[in-house]
């Protein structure tokens, strides 16, 4: 088979992540040092998140059977680039530096190495259009995570966590395995448009295809944390590293989701009833059931757990009006939840800052922060009603994106468990917001160090804050942008 | 180009009072009354140069007497679009004039986190403004739900602790769960007839003067209808969804129950007059009935607990509800007397109610109670602040000569012709309110004294604040005619609407 130079281009993205990941590897081994690893992969990331400008131009483009280069392939590849800079970012204020402050005990720099590797399978998995390339790029997505999150081995927790997340993750991929082999068996074929069309209503109809296709979103499901697959998802967020959560939050749930967007938008066996029927059951359990257990939580590590199972549900609702506006609303929203949970991670990120064993996610560490750290506790605030869905927030503008798909493809039902989802949301974001403000007791505390906003980590905070106000205020930069990467399907 | 100015102003001032607070405590209250006294001035101004003859009606494009218009989200085809008629300049000069009030009465009620106390002050009042004219349905929705926040804030960080178990958090937390659920009811609806539309024109467009052409099939558009007034119940508050009023209300700090009471419950009636009953003129005549009649069980039920209650905030808000119904009641009788009461009630009952929260206010701050049972013989301890409350509570009871009269006057009124028992069932409010009124008097200032000694006295800033209100009702309640002329035009558009679909209605039955 011919690679031509377009092609080439087509998968820079990809092949200048792989290449910074053989780069930091070949750095660390001939020379360990924390701020190189850093630099370098910083400079690849933004070095890929650049190309995927000329990608974008020569789309839509296959590249091998397995990965197809489209617009939609090319947003959600920046947004993933965005989160993973993000976090890579936020590791570095996490391992803390050399100057004074001890910080992580161990080595350092096989941190960046992971989560490199994840991003390339994160960039895999948006481009896959066929099962194989999803399989190879869950697998390298997911693998390097279970590093990432047991990485802080000396606290029993984070051991856990990882232990945690890989035996349920190699679960989930094992459904999604035999998943794919019934539909191979099925169809005999494994390329996403193949499937679609011997799938299709006049095509072959044999029960297996329907046990395969459950199958294969049990799958997804895991890795989305979707209710009743969560149960991993509180202990694991608790027990990962603060900058890891905030990468599994966004970088890999938005990967899985735009995988099985397009999956679903491809696969004309979504047509058959039952498969929407299963999802509008999984999407109100998740909107109700996160919300629900969010409210008892005073780790605001797992508060997030939880409330990102909601808003996965929130999600759904979009995923399955599947029209008109349906595509652009789960663009939308995926970005102002990639936002706004970044901003939210990275708060406690820093407050965490240097690594002193355990991460600062109780709750009560968090009372009086505004007479502390003001700006910090404001960017704390704009997660928090972003995540409500406040206007002045890209939150709003998100919420706004999912209600309208649903009302225009009339999910009725699926928007009432959305606005009860909402209100009782309300209820624990408001009660994290008003913490902070409340009078501080006199307990001995940690907190983030007091020229926080000078590092890289908290500038590039105080610009997600700001941004997650400005797309507020005036989205339609992002709506264009959103509305150029529709998915063509066919 | 000053309506965008008139939403800014608050926005700006807000922030200018947080940053303010760098300089000392004093300075961000000069700021923030600055801020008011100018949205106050600019009102006026506007008031006195505009003409009000203009307003939208049936069958043709409205009409406004200023209009700002500019792109904001194109791919929705949603506008930064502001409108004014009579009725919005009467509102927004209400916002003003409480804006100012509200700043004056925390002046030494708020002593912590002053700067960050006037930029939520500054924010409701802003967002406040920003519903009044607003005409593009999304832009009145952000506005709608974007005051929640700093109302909350205001709420849970300067309330006062409750008197049975209840925080003022959980009071705040309730406030806001309430309107921000029945919010996205709303904007569900919104959506419903946006698509609506859409499907009819092919034209995504939040635009009033677009939308109000919709055709609707019955069935849509009562449940669309709901939507818009279930958000509204709440915020009015319609009897099963008030629960949140009273605990917010006696949570609140004074400023905070003044915006309440004054301005934001009639954010609701306004609601309803600009968009619910233009909008879905058939199914608002469809429902009047059932409106009507919550309107007057909350006329009835509000005077019955308010007279119950012993924490005298919870007492003044139980009476905003009962007289939030006469307003209800107005706003579905169809016809240009009672409509034209609802305006003048509405202004009144902003009056009277902040008066007398103001008056609760400055009780609280000598006797750090609000429990009227600790209360007693006040009367013969202070000077003014008595005799100034039972002016109020006069006025409260709908006394002639006072704005509140006016108001209910016209009200029943009206109304009698076109629902006579309603209205009948109504009346028993009036007797109520001098019941309630008058046990709040003579609970909390006649009677044995609790305690030896004279109270301190109102200074100037307290006293010229109540005798403002107390010369704006009277004289409200001796010459109503510039609001009755301002809001003429605005009324008799939406009593066209209602009154087209009412005959209709008849005729068909």
């Amino acid at each position: 088979m011919q690679i031509t130079t377009q092609q080439l281009i087509a998968l820079l993205p990809l092949l200048i992540t792989s290449a910074t990941i053989v780069a930091v590897m070949l750095g660390i081994a001939w020379k360990r040092n924390h701020s190189l690893t850093f630099i370098l992969s910083v400079s690849g990331l933004n070095l890929a998140l650049l190309s995927v400008i000329p990608a974008a131009k020569v789309a839509p483009l296959a590249v091998t059977p397995l990965l197809q280069m489209d617009s939609f392939a090319a947003f959600y590849t920046a947004l993933i680039l965005v989160a993973t800079l993000a976090c890579v970012t936020l590791i570095h204020a996490y391992m803390g530096d050399k100057s004074g402050t001890p910080g992580y005990p161990g080595n350092r720099e096989e941190m960046y190495l992971l989560i490199l590797l994840a991003t390339a399978g994160a960039l895999v998995l948006v481009g896959a259009q066929h099962l194989a390339g999803l399989f190879i790029g869950l697998e390298l997505l997911s693998v390097p995570v279970y590093g990432m999150v047991a990485y802080a081995f000396f606290n029993r927790r984070s051991l856990e966590a990882g232990i945690k997340y890989m035996v349920l993750s190699a679960a989930g991929s094992a459904f999604l395995l035999f998943g794919m082999a019934l539909l191979y068996a099925e169809s005999g074929s494994l390329s996403f448009a193949s499937l679609g069309n011997a799938l299709a209503p006049d095509g072959v109809q044999g029960s297996l295809i329907h046990v395969g296709i459950g199958l294969m979103l049990i799958g997804l499901a895991f890795k989305l944390s979707l209710v009743p697959f969560h149960l991993w998802t509180p202990d694991v967020y608790e027990g990962a590293p603060a900058p890891v959560s905030a990468f599994l939050a966004t970088a890999s749930k938005v990967a899985v989701f735009a995988v099985l967007l397009r999956l679903y938008q491809i696969s004309p066996a979504t047509s058959g009833g039952w498969l929407n029927d299963l999802l509008s059951l999984i999407a109100v359990a998740s909107i109700l059931l996160g919300n629900l257990l969010a409210l008892l939580q005073s780790n605001l590590k797992r508060l997030l757990g939880y409330s990102s199972i909601a808003h996965f549900g929130y999600l759904l609702v979009a995923l399955i009006a599947s029209e008109g506006m349906a595509v652009e609303a789960i663009g939308v929203y995926l970005a102002s939840y990639v936002l706004t949970s970044l901003g939210a991670f990275g708060v406690i990120t820093l407050m965490s800052t240097p690594y002193s064993g355990r991460d600062a996610d109780a709750l009560y560490e968090y009372r009086g922060l505004f007479w502390r750290r003001p700006y910090l506790t404001a960017v704390l605030t704009t997660m928090m009603l972003s995540l409500a869905g406040i206007p002045l927030t890209a939150g709003f503008i998100g919420k706004f994106y999912v209600i309208a798909a649903g009302v225009e493809s009339g999910l009725w039902w699926l928007l009432a468990a959305l606005v009860i989802g909402s209100a009782i949301g309300v209820y624990y974001y408001l009660r994290v917001t008003v913490t902070l403000y409340l009078v501080e007791p006199k307990l001995q505390r940690r907190d983030a160090p007091l020229r926080w906003n000078l590092g890289s980590g908290g500038i590039m905070l105080l610009l997600i804050a700001l941004l997650a106000f400005g797309l507020g205020v005036y989205p339609q930069p992002l709506l264009e942008l959103v509305q150029q990467s529709g998915l063509l399907v066919g | 180009m000053i309506l965008p100015w008139l939403i800014l102003i608050p926005f700006i001032g807000g922030l200018l009072c947080w940053q303010g607070e760098r300089f000392g405590t004093t300075l961000p209250r000069w700021i923030a009354l600055l801020t008011m006294s100018l949205l106050l001035v600019l009102g006026l101004w506007l008031w006195a140069t505009g003409d009000y003859t203009l307003a939208p009606a049936p069958g043709a494009a409205p009409l406004w007497t200023s209009e700002f218009r500019l792109s904001w989200i194109e791919r929705f085809g949603i506008e930064v679009h502001l409108a004014l008629d009579g009725l919005s300049i009467l509102m927004v000069v209400l916002t003003g004039l409480l804006g100012v009030l509200s700043v004056l009465c925390s002046w030494k009620e708020i002593q912590q986190k002053v700067g960050f106390f006037h930029l939520n002050l500054m924010w409701i009042l802003g967002g406040v403004v920003g519903v009044f004219l607003a005409v593009d349905l999304f832009l009145f929705f952000f506005f709608w739900e974007m005051m929640l926040v700093p109302m909350y804030f205001l709420i849970a960080l300067w309330g006062h602790s409750g008197s049975t178990g209840s925080t003022r958090i959980t009071a705040a937390t309730k406030f806001f769960i309430f309107t921000q659920a029945s919010g996205l009811v709303m904007l569900v609806a919104i959506l419903g007839l946006v698509f609506v539309h859409y499907s009819q024109t092919g034209v995504l467009t939040f635009n009033y003067a677009d939308l109000l052409k919709t055709q609707l099939e019955p069935g849509t558009e009562f449940l669309l209808m709901l939507g818009f007034f279930i958000s509204f119940a709440v915020k009015f508050p319609v009897i099963p969804v008030h629960s949140w009023l009273p605990d917010a209300h006696a949570q609140a700090p004074t400023a905070g129950s003044v915006d309440l009471a004054g301005i934001l419950l009639k954010t609701a009636a306004y609601g309803l007059l600009r968009f619910a009953l233009p909008l879905f003129p058939n199914a608002s005549a469809e429902f009047a009935p059932i409106a009507m009649g919550l309107g007057v069980f909350a006329i009835v039920y509000g005077a019955l607990v308010s007279f119950a209650q012993t924490d005298i905030k919870r007492l003044v808000a139980y009476s905003s509800v009962s007289h939030m119904g006469f307003i209800l009641i107005a706003i579905y009788s169809g016809s240009q007397i009672a409509l034209q009461g609802a305006v003048v009630q509405m202004i009144a009952h902003g009056l009277s109610a902040a008066a007398l929260f103001i008056l609760c206010g400055q009780l609280y701050e000598r006797l750090h109670t609000r429990d009227m049972r600790e209360m007693g013989g006040i009367w013969g301890r202070m000077p003014w602040l008595p005799a100034v409350s039972l002016f109020f509570a006069a006025a409260a009871l709908g006394l002639p000569g006072t704005g509140n009269f006016v108001g209910e006057f016209l009200v029943l009124i009206g109304t009698f012709p076109q629902a006579p028992w309603i209205t009948v069932l109504a009346s028993t409010g009036l007797v109520l309110g001098s019941v309630y009124s008058l046990i709040m008097i003579h609970r909390a200032y006649f009677g044995p004294a609790r305690a030896e000694g004279a109270l301190l006295g109102l200074n100037t800033r307290e006293l010229s604040m109540v005798l403002g209100l107390a010369g704006l009702l009277i004289l409200l309640g001796v010459y109503p005619q510039p609001v009755l002329d301002t809001s003429a035009a605005s009324m008799q558009g939406v009593q066209q609407w209602l009154s087209t679909a009412l005959t209709q209605l008849v005729s068909a039955r």
